[in-house]
């Protein structure tokens, strides 16, 4: 049986991290002139007011469609379009409404964000405090609370996660565990405890907003309340959201300091990119995450002769590294992906800095 | 507080609504420059993670941080909510000279 890692913030592996100088380290950047950066990090309304507008429009749409259709097989691709809205392309606007560069407005980022959050049902705080820690110590073994496959991986889990599950029912449990007023062990390793108020009140007005979707379909004698809202369009919806995090960091290096090491870009198309909000850029995302989505294809150019050569599609990313990768670790967990880079590219021995681990071959 | 007033730049090293890193005896410092062409100074380090505000983006009264999107205004060091919850230190300013000196006290 292959040896298996402690992933926990609270076990040895957050001590170890700590001892090795892995825990909010100094990390490796690719050298981009000031005046550049400046104009890359500039926030702007328009492109996330533009995107938001289709986004809703299309959820009515999708909502109409299926509404409509309701007792028909027509109703199915409305509702798979419907799905994706809310249980996919919802991540990544949690995602980047949390970082604050979705829109130059603050409480246009707030409010998408917690809109998100609902519907992909994670709370709003601990949420964003996970994430903080997620690129202070991205995919550092006891310290990234976001660590997506833990090795050995379980292809059953890796798989019940395009159903949304378990995704859905750790939420369940914790929206009720946070609605009474408490917080996970390893939560509150991450949540300054001036925030826990924050959550506690978000996590009783959501499930507020769930129970009453439930009792709309029991009052209507209808499944559609319970089809648009809470854990079902999650549920079903999920699979494409899935698809793309998957290609962020799966069989790529643990425990270094150097994104370009365990993050990958991969090439999508238009449509996967505003689903996305273009995160398909993770190791540009990673590395100087104050850049909007918007800039990031910019960031990429600006810094691809130092990055590894993205993968040209999610199939090339899914079947010539990231199934392999899931395949080869059922047994060999240290085995790990290091993408080449080229020629022009400050080799990885030299990002490494005083405490950096050496991936395994 | 007592005077003692470092060098720390030039004062056109510094762009409008911008900011650049100065460090002084093991120190990181942060100097701004305002879009009302005034020069503030702070500590260098967010008050989160410790990470190089001059890396960051200011706009307006406001420098945010590269790494979390921690916001502090650097005219008072007032931290504007999470990720930040320690305010940050700030250090008086004078332009002399075409330089900026900032009183470390």
């Amino acid at each position: 049986m292959p040896m298996k890692r402690d992933y926990s913030l609270v076990g040895p592996e957050n001590a170890a991290a700590v001892s090795k100088g892995l825990a909010n380290a100094q990390w490796y950047r690719c050298a981009v002139p000031r005046k550049q950066m400046k104009e890359l990090m500039q926030r702007s309304d328009a492109a996330a007011i533009r995107d938001t507008i289709l986004w809703v429009l299309l959820f009515i749409l999708f909502a109409a469609g299926a509404t409509y259709f309701w007792g028909t097989w027509i109703c199915v691709p409305f509702f798979i379009g419907y799905g994706v809205l809310y249980g996919s392309s919802s991540d990544s606007r949690w995602h980047e409404c949390g970082h604050g560069t979705a829109f130059k407005t603050r409480w246009l980022n707030d409010l998408v964000y917690k809109v998100a959050c609902f519907m992909i049902m994670r709370d709003p705080e601990v949420w964003r405090w996970s994430h903080t820690r997620h690129h202070t110590d991205t995919i550092i073994v006891g310290r990234d609370p976001e660590i997506a496959v833990q090795r050995p991986p379980s292809l059953w889990k890796v798989a019940l996660y395009f159903f949304g599950w378990p995704t859905a029912y750790v939420a369940l449990k914790k929206l009720v565990i946070h609605s009474a007023g408490r917080l996970l062990p390893d939560e509150a390793t991450w949540v300054p405890e001036s925030e826990w108020p924050k959550v506690y009140r978000d996590a009783r007005i959501f499930l507020a907003i769930h129970i009453a979707a439930v009792v709309a379909a029991i009052a209507f004698h209808s499944w559609l309340p319970v089809m648009f809202v809470g854990p079902l369009p999650l549920m079903y919806g999920a699979w494409l959201g899935v698809y793309f995090g998957l290609t962020q960091h799966i069989g790529l290096a643990e425990d270094v300091l150097d994104h370009r090491l365990c993050a990958r870009t991969v090439y999508m198309n238009p449509i996967f990119r505003f689903l996305y909000l273009n995160m398909n850029y993770h190791v540009e995302h990673h590395m100087f995450p104050m850049v909007p989505y918007h800039a990031l294809p910019k960031l990429h150019q600006a810094i691809k002769a130092d990055t590894p050569t993205p993968c040209a599609s999610t199939i090339e990313a899914y079947f010539g590294e990231i199934l392999p990768a899931l395949w080869r670790q059922r047994n060999d967990p240290g085995y790990t992906i290091r993408r080449p880079l080229p020629s022009s590219a400050t080799p990885y021995a030299a990002t490494s800095g005083p405490a950096v681990a050496v991936p395994a071959e | 507080m007592a005077d003692n007033w470092v060098d720390a730049c030039a004062a056109d090293a510094v762009d409008e609504e911008d900011v650049m890193g100065f460090s002084h005896g093991g120190q990181n410092y942060a100097i701004y420059r305002s879009p009302e062409d005034k020069f503030y100074a702070t500590d260098g380090l967010c008050t989160h993670e410790q990470v190089e505000l001059a890396d960051g983006l200011v706009m307006g009264d406001i420098i945010e941080c590269p790494m979390h999107n921690g916001r502090f205004n650097y005219k008072t060091g007032e931290a504007k909510g999470a990720p930040v919850c320690v305010n940050l230190k700030t250090y008086p300013t004078k332009v002399e000279s075409g330089r900026v000196l900032i009183n470390l006290g």
